[in-house]
This record gives C-alpha cells, sequence and structure tokens, in this order.
C-alpha cells in the first residue's frame, strides 16, 4: 500500500446549539493505528463521522492525500476509506458470505467478479468466518457477528479502515482478536483510526493516541506520552496507575477510582 | 428450489401461464378458423385475450418489482408499492374521470387522469417530505397522500351523480384486467419500463441498505437520489399499473416474500425473480377468476385480497413467533 493521509483542518460541528468539534486540527498517516480517545459526548464519533464524508462539517475540511473530501465521489471516497459504524444493522438476514461481499460494492464495475471474489475469499480467511458462510447472519452470537462485520470492512481492502468503538460487545478473546486483526492492517500498511473506551485495551493495540475533551484535542502523541495520570485525571476525573509486565513491558492501565 | 433454476422455472411457467391465458376462458378458442379476419375467436383472442394477458404480465411484473424495492429500501418485509400513497392518488384520478362524467368521451380519458394522478401525487410528495426527507418522513407523507387520495374516492363515491357512476367508480376500484384492450396497454407500457429500468438501477443501493443507512453511506450510496429514483421508479410503475387496472393488492408484499427463502434476503438479488414473480401471480389469479364457476366473474383484486389478506396475517404471526 502506498502512504496515505488525512489532514483535519479547523474542523467545526454542532448539533443545535451544542458545539460537538471545535475547530479540531489533526493529521493521520497510514501504517499505524490511532485510537481516539475521551469521555462519552467529547467528539469522537462525529470526528470518525465527518472523516468518512458521512456528515458535513459547519466549518473546516477534511483533506485525503491533499484532496478535499467533498470533492471525491462517494464511491471513490469508500473504496479509499471503509468505516465500521457503532451499532451497525444487519437488516436482513443474508448469509455470512452476502454480507461479507456487501465490503465490495464500491468496486462492482471497478473490479472483476474474481477479483471482488476473492477479497471476500481473504477477508473470511483472516477474520476466521469462512466456516459460517451460508449461516444466516442472524443466527451468530454477538463475537461471531462483529467478526463478520469486520470481515465486510477489511474485504474492501481500502487504505484506510476507521472504526466506531469496535470492541463493544466482544469477550477477551474477540476483543484481542478483532485488535489483531486491525493490527494487521497497519502492518500492510493501512490506517486504523478507531474509537475506544478501555485505556488499558488502547495503550496495547494503538501507535498513537488522540484524547478528545469538550470536542478539541487535549492529548496527541504515544500511549505513554499520552495516557498519562495526569491527563486521564484533568480528563476522566479518575486516578489511575500503569503497570508494566516485568518480562514482555506489555502495559495495563489500573483505575483506583474517582478523583477526590 | 435451487436458486440457479428459479430464473428458468419462473420465466417458464410466465410463458406457460401467459399462453394459458390466452388460451383459457369461457368460450374455448377454434384455431381452425382462425385464418378468417372476422372469425369470432380471432376477435376474441386479439382484441380481449392478448391484451388482457399482456397487460397481466406487465400490472404483476410492475408490482412484483415495486414491492421488493419497496421493502428493500424499507428494511421491512411487511411494506408494500402503496405504502408511498401513488396507487391511491392514481385510483383517485381515475376515479375523478368517471364522477365528471369524462371518462366515457374516449378510451384514454380514464387511464391517463389515473396517471396523471400518480404524476402529482409524486410531485406532492416531494413537496411534503423535502429533497433531503428521512425514510420516516417519507413513508408518513405517503400516509398522509393515501388518507387524502382515500377521502376524496369517498366524497366522490357519496356524491356520485347517479347509481351507473358509483357501481362503475366501484368496479373499477375492485381492480380487475376484464376487457381492457391494447390502448390500456399502450398507455401504461411506456411509463411502467421506465419506472423499471430506474428501480433496477437501484439494485446496489438496495444491497447496501441491508447495513443501515449510516452503513449504506459508508459505501458510497447518494441516498438522497436513491430515495427519489426510487420514489420515482415506484410512483410511475404502480401510478401506471393502477391506472388502467384498478388497485389489484399484495402482489408486492407477496411475492417478494415467498421468493426470499429461495433467492436469499440481498434485496437487489430480489429485484428480477419478484418482476417474474408478480407476473406469474397476476397471471394465475387472472385465469383463476374466469374459471371459478358461478354466474358472473370475480374481479382480480378481489381474489387477490381473498388470498392476500391470510397471507398477511400468517407473516405477521411468523413475525411475532421469531421476535417472541
Amino acid at each position: 500500500m502506498t502512504l496515505s493521509r488525512i489532514t483535519v483542518r479547523g474542523l467545526s460541528f454542532s448539533h443545535g446549539s451544542r458545539l460537538i468539534l471545535n475547530g479540531l486540527d489533526l493529521q493521520l498517516t497510514t501504517g499505524c493505528v490511532t485510537a481516539v480517545l475521551g469521555p462519552n459526548g467529547a467528539g469522537k464519533s462525529t470526528l470518525l463521522s465527518c472523516v468518512t464524508g458521512l456528515l458535513q462539517p459547519d466549518a473546516g475540511s477534511v483533506l485525503l492525500d491533499d484532496q478535499s473530501l467533498t470533492n471525491i465521489p462517494p464511491a471513490a471516497r469508500a473504496r479509499r476509506i471503509a468505516f465500521l459504524p457503532q451499532t451497525p444493522e444487519i437488516a436482513w438476514a443474508v448469509d455470512v458470505a452476502t454480507l461479507v461481499s456487501l465490503g465490495r460494492i464500491p468496486f462492482r464495475g471497478q473490479c472483476s467478479d474474481a477479483q471482488n471474489q476473492a477479497a471476500v475469499e481473504q477477508a473470511m480467511q483472516l477474520t476466521d468466518v469462512a466456516q459460517w458462510r451460508d449461516r444466516s447472519v442472524h443466527t451468530l452470537s454477538g463475537g461471531e457477528r462483529a467478526r463478520v462485520l469486520l470481515a465486510r470492512v477489511l474485504a474492501g481492502e481500502s487504505d484506510w479502515v476507521l472504526a466506531d468503538e469496535p470492541f463493544t460487545g466482544l469477550d477477551p478473546v474477540h476483543q484481542f482478536e478483532a485488535a489483531e486483526l486491525l493490527r494487521s492492517v497497519a502492518t500492510r500498511g493501512g490506517g486504523v483510526v478507531l474509537t475506544i473506551h478501555d485505556l488499558t485495551l488502547a495503550a496495547r493495540i494503538a501507535d498513537r493516541i488522540i484524547i478528545l475533551n469538550d470536542g478539541v484535542v487535549v492529548a496527541d502523541g504515544t500511549p505513554r506520552e499520552a495516557l498519562t495520570p495526569d491527563m486521564l485525571r484533568a480528563v476522566y476525573k479518575i486516578e489511575t496507575q500503569w503497570l508494566d509486565d516485568a518480562g514482555t513491558g506489555t502495559p495495563t492501565i489500573v483505575i483506583h477510582g474517582r478523583c477526590r | 428450489m435451487t436458486r440457479r433454476w428459479l430464473l428458468p422455472t419462473l420465466i417458464g411457467s410466465m410463458l406457460l401461464l401467459t399462453l394459458g391465458s390466452i388460451c383459457i376462458g369461457r368460450i374455448t378458442i377454434d384455431w381452425q378458423l382462425w385464418s378468417q379476419q372476422d372469425a369470432i375467436s380471432r376477435v376474441i383472442l386479439m382484441e380481449l385475450r392478448l391484451p388482457r394477458a399482456l397487460l397481466g404480465l406487465l400490472v404483476g411484473a410492475g408490482l412484483g418489482l415495486a414491492g421488493a424495492a419497496m421493502q428493500g429500501y424499507l428494511r421491512n418485509p411487511l411494506a408494500e408499492p402503496g405504502t408511498l400513497g401513488v396507487s391511491a392518488c392514481a385510483a383517485l384520478g381515475a376515479v375523478m374521470s368517471i364522477f365528471f362524467g369524462i371518462a366515457g368521451l374516449h378510451p384514454w380519458v380514464l387511464p391517463l387522469c389515473g396517471v396523471a394522478g400518480a404524476l402529482l401525487a409524486m410531485s406532492a410528495l416531494v413537496a411534503l417530505a423535502g429533497f433531503n426527507a428521512s425514510v420516516l418522513t417519507l413513508v408518513l407523507s405517503g400516509i398522509v397522500l393515501g388518507s387524502i387520495a382515500i377521502a376524496g374516492i369517498s366524497l366522490m363515491l357519496s356524491l356520485s351523480p347517479s347509481p351507473w357512476a358509483a357501481g362503475e367508480i366501484i368496479r373499477w376500484m375492485l381492480g380487475a384486467l376484464t376487457d381492457r384492450s391494447f390502448d390500456e396497454l399502450m398507455i401504461a407500457a411506456p411509463f411502467m419500463l421506465i419506472g423499471g429500468v430506474v428501480i433496477l438501477g437501484c439494485a446496489r443501493a438496495l444491497d447496501a441498505l441491508t447495513l443501515g443507512e449510516a452503513g449504506a453511506r459508508s459505501l458510497g450510496i447518494d441516498l438522497t437520489r436513491t430515495q427519489w429514483q426510487l420514489a420515482v421508479g415506484i410512483g410511475l410503475l404502480v401510478g401506471a399499473s393502477t391506472a388502467v387496472t384498478g388497485v389489484i393488492g399484495f402482489v408486492g408484499l407477496m411475492v417478494p416474500h415467498l421468493l426470499r427463502p429461495i433467492v436469499g434476503a440481498r434485496p437487489g438479488a430480489l429485484l428480477i425473480p419478484s418482476a417474474l414473480g408478480g407476473a406469474c401471480l397476476v397471471l394465475a389469479g387472472d385465469i383463476i377468476v374466469r374459471i371459478l364457476p358461478g354466474g358472473s366473474e370475480l374481479e382480480l383484486g378481489v381474489v387477490m385480497s381473498l388470498v392476500g389478506a391470510p397471507f398477511f396475517f400468517l407473516l405477521l404471526h411468523s413475525m411475532r413467533r421469531k421476535l417472541s
């Protein structure tokens, strides 16, 4: 994959009289996992929706490799940026293979049927959902369904994968597996931007952490630079402590409680 | 039946039923007198049965296609083409032509008034819902339009100038293919063909809507365009078919639901099979009304409602069972 970047300039978005994003400036690059954190209502999902082109900002712009997102036709944009919404809807009891193939919709007419089918097969293999190919998605458990939806996103083979709270509802094993899959996208040169609430998981999987509070960026850096006890106290009003595994150095962020 | 055999089976059934619709009736066609220009069999065949069979095929295909598109768009198996109120407005247009006594001026007047009613309904839908309407606003606007049209039809019936006019309105409202000629076919076909092509162009968007509105938009689908493409397509299909045959309900509801277990639930894949299935259902229904014993022929719309209403009940019952 070629290096790509998303530039966010002066992005503002309000819902009624409430300002959700307040003049955000960011630059996102491929090849790394970026986790966006912040309390509920901080503007994380809105940021992702603006970057995906689902929401039109009130002010500012989003550029994909120096081209304004508004100037890119929707199908071309969808071929570059895949998006996994926070509460994905599956309206019909389609089988797993059909659902995964929906990720190739932006490529219909652009790629051959064989290419589309190969991408679907590869995404199903990567997420280990090929075994359920003929099963109705409505018969899957929450964790299984999340994997199938992730396969749908990966089938797009896009430069960017944006996922809004992709680990919600997953048990620890599946959280770990989903995190590994997203990590592998970045390893292959893609860009991953996700919103997340679990501080430890964020510290373990992300290369870069962006913390939003009241619509502005309050921290931006590596997990160790951004998720400091002082920052978490200021943003979440909680007392935390970093613990590193003596052998592997894997971090755990322990929450001791609310600030007094 | 497997998916592979479905389309050949549906096409074969449709051709057989078309042939059946031409051959079956209270009068047996005498093929030996076929060469005589004025033979009664030839007149029955060319003036009555052939246009009736072709109109049944066209209207059935249109209603099946519109039903599959509507269910796919609203992500609801209980949705049907009448949900947007266009068919009720087409019926109002046609009823007005009977009420004001202009339907008798020329055979084209009644169906053209029906088509005009459907086109006006589509414009009213844009005005009521706004161009960037949500699904909910669009459906609510359709319900408002449909209610106004039904109120108008009731008013026409109550103020009907003569028992004959009232009888004509009621008979027309029941929906039938009886006594339709090539004129009706010529009026409806262009609108319905355009509507059909417009709807088939939405297959990709309907597939994407399986993932909800946010999911579809993230896949590069312009939902505003899709919405109005579907409104125009369904308006043309349902409006033109209602204008020439009256109200034939439940076809658009039943056909996609019957085919979904075989075709699969992907909405785009259901469109063409539903059109073929709709044609088969209407042709079969029209043959049944002809061969049923009794003094007078039962209207097709009545038969469809007699079959469709219990089907609707069973559908609701199975959905409730699944939910519980």
